[in-house]
């Protein structure tokens, strides 16, 4: 019981993680109509610059989780405005093959300036105790920050789309670009505030995920695959379907990796009788199978079978 | 169609014009291993061959049949993960050599068949993400799999072990480029020949409009279906060059880095033409082998050039070579020789200076305290000095200007070149 609660409070956090990346990304996709592969390195981004703004130019963390994702949203706005629009008249494709280049090249960007290892980032002083415990497991107090983090900042995305005017007018000028364009709004420059405020919400989650996952340069990559069977298992340009497969993913990858169900036991459990020597058998994989071994497979398992049986995503209304 | 056809019969007849690339890529291919036979070219350029097959197969998705796929990288790695299997089986001797990609290819056209089943419906997006999943799920399988991948360490064998193909046991380095490049040639002319096949051209129409090639009765679906089996087919032969030359098959020959590469590779040489991956491939190897050898950010330039390219010629290398066409046919190429001279030039110089100033930085956090000497272009450099960064600095700086105020004469040149009937003037 305790375990379950324990992966319920960690899957909420990766989940939740998953939803800052996953939101600004699907808001990007209706408005572009374009995956952005680059989004993850954002989220680099945002951890490198939290580390050598709180760090090495000591303003603390908090000072770097407000400035960093400033930084890396004007730089996403800039790259809207200077790359991809330039792209965007050869089409799709070449498009969805700028923003592949331009993951390659931020991830050697960031080997260029901090190097190959893990940087020494770390959470301050001040969140790094335990706030409670569940049976023997302490909960830390900056998974509990981070949950709060997560949360204002959806609640906050939230309002803004769909109370205030502001939100209003990005809401129709990603159906109706050319009307809202013929009243009077510079919708070019909507889509490029609309990128750079989802690259900083990308960058807010690498400045609070950096120091709990890990700030190296691949995290991008391991990250950001993950990141698109989110929106694409959610339904492209859902916000709705952003958080709920977030969640749901968060807590597969989270059980999986902590309930050590093996191949094993449920093959005996069937009746079978597990063969002395394995090394002859063909089928030695299937024995030795465990759900930590499959764990960081299912989410995309998971797309596929979305993908095949029902494209438009679980919330999402049109297909990719 | 009938008057259609006989407007077009000179369209497909076997000419000298059009078979004269073949019979030089051949030449080039029987003469190279005399005029560069070391071990190590020959390694360079066997490898060459093999990407130049892979990536030939996957412009027939990315190029002629408008899918965008990230884990080709699959198709190609199962045929060399199967290749490998029959190198260790007990019938291996009983088995020529020369025939295994064709093994590999079978076996990558089966997997193709399987996944395109499903993955083909839809091109675009969905397709894309599809290949991708598909690609994840495949690497990570090749740590689980263990009896067919052989987990973290691969799989590994011995190519003389085979059946003597008339004498041939393949252990010298020439034989086995003389194999691969065999190969390379056979595959290349069934895939351009395929580019010309019906499908092959409806291929071409689904691409540029699915809608209306439906329209005129043809599925879709079925199509791309047709294209994607094939092009896993040449993955296969791909992945078994690639295991008679390596002798071994790891998880890093499918995982989705290996499918990037290939993506960068042919995007880089360009889409819009058959030849266009070639000379990716080749210009891909050889940036590897040069610029890996002398420094140890060659990712990062060609991540740059990568990024550069596709922002400003999506065509690739080939597309800005087909770009002087119009030019050459008006007879005008000379004009353009002295404004890219004075325009390239500079721009190349400052861009090495800006080589020069990244080399510094990397220089500054890599090398260990206390050393703060470095070679770069021959000279030794003390990089904890000013005027190294003034000298570098100034040198891109001024490069990169002369390059720009250069550049509205050759977009004078470059107009002029491709406009009939302007009385020829130089540029001011």
């Amino acid at each position: 019981m305790d375990l379950i609660l324990v992966n319920l409070i960690d899957g909420l956090v990766f989940g939740l993680l998953l939803f800052m990346l996953s939101s600004g990304l699907t808001l990007i996709f209706s408005m572009m109509g374009v995956l952005n592969f680059a989004h993850a390195s954002f989220y680099m981004l945002g951890a490198y610059f939290g580390y050598q703004l709180s760090t090495v130019l000591g303003i603390g963390f908090i000072g770097g989780l407000i400035v960093a994702p400033i930084i890396v949203g004007v730089g996403g706005a800039l790259i809207e405005r200077y790359g991809l629009r330039q792209v965007h008249q050869y089409g799709h494709v070449p498009e969805l093959i700028f923003t592949f280049g331009l993951a390659l090249l931020i991830q050697e960007v960031v080997k260029l300036f901090w190097g190959q290892n893990q940087i020494p980032y770390f959470e301050p002083a001040y969140l790094d105790f335990a706030l409670f415990s569940v049976g023997d497991n302490a909960i830390k107090a900056y998974k509990v920050f981070m949950i709060f983090i997560s949360l204002a900042i959806f609640g906050g995305l939230l309002y803004i789309l769909t109370k205030t005017r502001i939100g209003m007018i990005i809401q129709a000028a990603l159906s109706y670009p050319k009307t809202v364009e013929a009243l009077g709004h510079n919708v070019p420059f909507i889509f490029m505030g609309v990128f750079g405020v989802g690259t900083a919400l990308a960058g807010v989650a690498g400045v609070i995920a950096g120091p709990a996952l890990g700030t190296f340069p691949g995290m991008a990559f391991t990250l950001g695959s993950i990141v698109f069977v989110t929106i694409v298992v959610g339904g492209l340009g859902s916000l709705w379907g952003a958080l709920l497969a977030s969640l749901l993913i968060g807590w597969l990858t989270t059980f999986a990796a902590s309930y050590n169900l093996r191949m094993e036991d449920i093959l005996t459990g069937l009746g079978m009788t597990k063969p002395e020597v394995m090394s002859d058998s063909m089928l030695q994989d299937l024995w030795t199978l465990t759900l930590p071994q499959v764990g960081p497979i299912l989410p995309y398992l998971l797309m596929v079978l979305i993908l095949v049986f029902r494209p438009q995503g679980l919330l999402g209304k049109r297909e990719a | 169609m009938s008057t259609a056809n006989t407007t077009n019969r000179a369209y497909g007849a076997i000419t000298l014009g059009t078979l004269l690339p073949w019979i030089i890529g051949a030449i080039i291919l029987l003469v190279l291993p005399i005029l560069m036979g070391s071990k190590g070219q020959l390694t360079i350029m066997s490898q060459m061959s093999i990407m130049v097959v892979f990536a030939l197969a996957y412009n027939m998705l990315l190029g002629q049949g408008g899918m965008l796929s990230f884990g080709h990288a699959v198709y190609m790695g199962m045929g060399s993960f199967l290749c490998l299997h029959v190198m260790n089986a007990s019938y291996f001797g009983s088995v020529p050599l020369p025939i295994l990609p064709l093994i590999g290819g079978f076996f990558g056209l089966g997997i193709a068949m399987i996944i395109g089943s499903f993955s083909t419906r839809s091109a675009g997006t969905i397709f894309a993400m599809i290949s991708l999943g598909l690609g994840e799920l495949m690497a990570a399988c090749v740590l689980i799999i263990v009896v067919f991948f052989g987990g973290e360490e691969g799989i590994s064998g011995y190519r003389d072990e085979g059946l003597p193909f008339f004498g041939l046991e393949f252990i010298s380095h020439i034989e086995v480029f003389y194999l691969i490049a065999f190969w390379l040639f056979v595959s290349a002319a069934l895939m351009f020949l395929f580019s010309r096949t019906p499908v092959g051209r409806m291929a071409n129409a689904v691409r540029d409009n699915p809608e209306r090639a439906q329209f005129l009765g043809y599925s879709a679906r079925w199509v791309r279906f047709v294209s994607f089996s094939a092009s896993g087919f040449f993955c296969g032969i791909a992945g078994g060059l690639s295991a008679i030359l390596f002798e071994i098959a790891t998880e890093s020959d499918l995982n989705v880095t290996a499918s990037g590469v290939i993506l960068l590779i042919v995007f880089l040489g360009g889409v819009g033409f058959f030849w266009g991956p070639i000379i990716g491939a080749v210009v891909f190897i050889l940036l590897q082998t040069v610029l890996g050898l002398q420094t140890h950010l060659w990712e990062l330039y060609v991540g740059v050039i990568f990024v550069a390219m596709v922002m400003y010629f999506p065509g690739g290398l080939a597309g800005i070579i087909m770009s002087h066409a119009v030019a050459m046919s008006l007879g005008k190429l000379g004009l353009l020789v002295r404004p890219y001279l004075t325009c390239v030039l500079p721009a190349i110089i400052g861009i090495l200076g800006l080589c020069g100033l990244i080399e510094m930085i990397f220089h500054m956090r890599e090398a260990p305290t206390g050393e703060t000497e470095m070679t770069l272009f021959w000279t030794a450099i003390d990089t904890h000095h000013i005027w190294a960064w003034l000298v570098f600095g100034v040198i891109a700086a001024g490069g990169i200007l002369l390059a720009r105020q250069q550049s509205s004469v050759l977009k004078e040149a470059w107009d002029q070149a491709n406009t009939i009937d302007t009385p020829a003037e130089e540029p001011s």
